[in-house]
């Protein structure tokens, strides 16, 4: 019978399947941070459980920690605590951990595939919604809760009911200025913040072959944003030449690459729904409201709210624009920016701070803002710093930080103050998200970049 | 967990969709290492408007929030459902709710309730126009009721005899040891591990 990929996936790892009930699934990999993991590891304690599986299973810091002096003792005591808690229950229950100062800490996001870790086939799960970054390896990856995280400790399983599948046609061929990041804030203005509920989405056709991997990563990372918890591209050579070579690569690589190839959609496999996007039409993306969905090409204005037809559509942007300081009408490219965030496990990687670097070489970020640069991983720092990217930001007036996620949710030190107003490369625009009051304008790094230089939302043909 | 069989509670209309788990609960709650103590931090950045639903009196003792579309999207932590079960809620009804949110609330134990938007709007009338409205959550009927309205939800019946049973989903799967056992026998060679650390 035809499958989808995900199906095939899917299929794979069922431990146990009963009428009525959920699939038990496998799950090859589970990552694990400081902020979702405590009450699961307590949850254990208090049963006499014990970790099934420490060798799948993985823990770094990432959401809390600070961006500055990582080499002093966390400032802030909750967060401090939360942290050493990690620590603790790793040491316990004999999980790996690369905590703060180690060259493999960073985002959970971007740890994974450095490591190769994230392989083809696999599932892999974690207590973070963006876990779905991973399917751009073509595994099926995504987000769990506390309780979720606990159960797969205890039995590297979880029951699940299978999701359905959407097919996500992107064909075509981008413009000079145009990403990843683009494609995927276009298709979550298309298909909403709902519309991938329920279902597991697949990215396919030219415009998604043609990309990087590190590309794929922003593509599927953002899948959640569009209501799917899982996001996935069929592997490639790009993928196979990606994982060669890094420290977890299969030891027997022919056999896994043979079987990394039959991991695609059968030609006649049938998805429950497909949408198409047209690659050669898209402009540079960013947004205007308070959710993922509300975004719009660079060139154009803050919509109307009068123009909307649908009430809860149109009272949900009347309240975004209230919350955004915008008036209907202002060409986005006017609007006046305090912060620029380049990093997060959306846009956070060695890639991403290269095309950052390319713009701002030689050049100064205008004096009406500041700009943070955090790179998703300390061992992407070491990278950037050995091409000599950190000299490009410092010398362009930028602050050049430490790995964490910092800024993309203000857990740590890194946040806006009330009615401040940034472009960032992470991907959530939600009240509050980077600092009580803060605004916040999704963008590219690219847009970030030019944006910096010039002050307001701008993309580098403005330049 | 506790078994959930029936709850006649009042309500607490939340005239909003799209209500993210920033929303219900902000990152800098989310620093504690207990599953307790988050009601604080529920509704966090509303909760300074007077005019908030939560702030007003007559809704104060609500346990069944009734929420606008998409409630729960955007981050996996639980600690939303928590908030909101440590808040004193027992259920939330609404048109359409985040995966990842309604998987959280249904393993631990605030039940999510899916009805039309149009039944929602009917169900905030009533409660805005009599706040102290008992609105009764029958799980075993897979029925809401209020005055003299019926509602009908659906609930697969495996997630309702387990929330009506109060059972730990870990304890079931631990039952499966034999099929689990027996399917890591079969993985792939290739398949890493994180054990023991390679650089």
């Amino acid at each position: 019978m035809s499958k989808t990929l995900a199906e095939k996936i899917w299929d794979e790892h069922i431990v146990r399947r009963a009428d009525g009930e959920p699939d038990l699934l496998y799950i090859d990999l589970h990552l694990i941070h400081e902020v979702t993991s405590p009450q699961a590891f307590d949850g254990l304690r208090l049963n006499n459980r014990k970790v099934r599986r420490p060798d799948l299973t993985i823990a770094t810091e990432d959401h809390n920690v600070p961006t500055l002096n990582i080499d002093k003792p966390i400032a802030d005591p909750v967060s401090k605590l939360q942290v050493d808690t990690l620590r603790a229950n790793c040491k316990e229950f004999g999980v790996r951990i690369h905590s703060l100062g180690d060259a493999e800490q960073g985002i959970v996001h971007v740890v994974g595939p450095q490591l190769g870790l994230t392989q083809p086939g696999m599932t892999i799960v974690c207590g973070d919604s963006h876990t779905s970054t991973h399917g751009a390896f073509g595994a099926l990856a995504f987000g769990i809760g506390t309780s979720e995280v606990e159960h797969v400790l205890a039995t590297q399983t979880l029951p699940l009911i299978r999701p359905k599948t959407m097919a996500i046609n992107v064909e075509g061929t981008l413009k000079p200025g145009v990403t990843s990041k683009d494609i995927i804030l276009a298709i979550i203005a298309k298909i909403g913040t709902g519309g991938g509920q329920g279902y597991i989405l697949e990215y396919r056709g030219s415009a998604i072959r043609a990309l990087s991997m590190e590309a794929r990563m922003t593509v599927c990372n953002m899948s959640i944003e569009a209501g799917a918890r899982a996001g996935l591209i069929a592997p490639d050579e790009k993928t196979f030449e990606y994982i060669k070579g890094k420290p977890h690569a299969p030891k027997d690589f022919d056999a896994a690459v043979k079987y990394w190839s039959t991991l695609y959609s059968d030609s006649d496999a049938k998805f429950d729904v497909e949408i198409n996007l047209d690659a050669n039409e898209l402009e540079p993306f960013v947004t205007w409201g308070t959710n993922p969905g509300q975004g719009l090409p660079l060139n154009a204005s803050v919509p109307n709210p009068a123009d909307i037809l649908d009430a809860e559509e149109r009272g949900a942007a009347e309240r975004a624009l209230t919350y955004m300081g915008l008036t209907a009408g202002t060409p986005l490219k006017k609007i006046a920016i305090d912060t620029v965030f380049l990093g997060s496990c959306t846009n956070g990687r060695i890639e991403d701070l290269r095309s950052a670097a390319e713009i701002l070489k030689g050049k100064k970020i205008a004096s009406s803002l500041r700009m943070l640069v955090v790179p998703g991983s300390a061992r992407v720092r070491l990278q950037a710093e050995t091409e000599g990217l950190d000299k490009v930001f410092l010398d362009a007036g930028a602050e050049w930080r430490s790995a964490g996620c910092s800024m993309c949710l203000g857990m740590n030190p890194d946040q806006l103050a009330v009615g401040e107003r940034s472009a960032s490369t992470s991907n959530r625009n939600f009240e509050g998200r980077q600092g009580k009051g803060g605004r916040t304008h999704l963008v590219s790094p690219l847009v970030a970049a030019a944006t910096a230089l010039r002050g307001t939302l701008s993309s580098p043909a403005d330049l | 967990m506790e078994k959930f069989i029936k709850h006649t509670g009042t309500g607490v209309p939340l005239r909003r969709s799209n209500v993210d788990t920033d929303q219900i609960i902000p990152a800098v709650y989310l620093k504690r290492v207990t599953r307790s103590g988050f009601e604080d931090g529920l509704f966090a950045a509303w909760r300074n408007d007077p005019e908030f639903v939560l702030n007003q009196e007559a809704f104060k003792k609500g346990t069944v929030l009734v929420a606008g579309a998409d409630f729960g999207t955007g981050s996996s932590r639980e600690h939303a459902v928590w908030a909101l079960q440590n808040y004193g809620f027992k259920a939330v009804i609404s048109s359409r709710f985040a995966d990842i949110f309604r998987g959280n609330s249904l393993k631990a134990g605030l039940l999510t309730i899916i009805v039309s938007q149009e039944e929602v709007e009917a169900l905030w009338g009533a409660i805005e126009s009599k706040p102290d409205t008992p609105i009764t959550i029958d799980l075993e009927t897979r029925t809401v009721s209020y005055n003299s309205t019926l509602l009908n939800f659906v609930i697969d019946d495996y997630t309702r005899w387990r929330l009506m049973e109060g059972l730990d989903d870990i304890g079931l799967t631990l039952k499966q040891t034999d099929s689990i056992d027996s399917f890591e026998k079969n993985r792939a060679e290739y398949k890493p591990k994180t054990l023991p650390v390679l650089k």
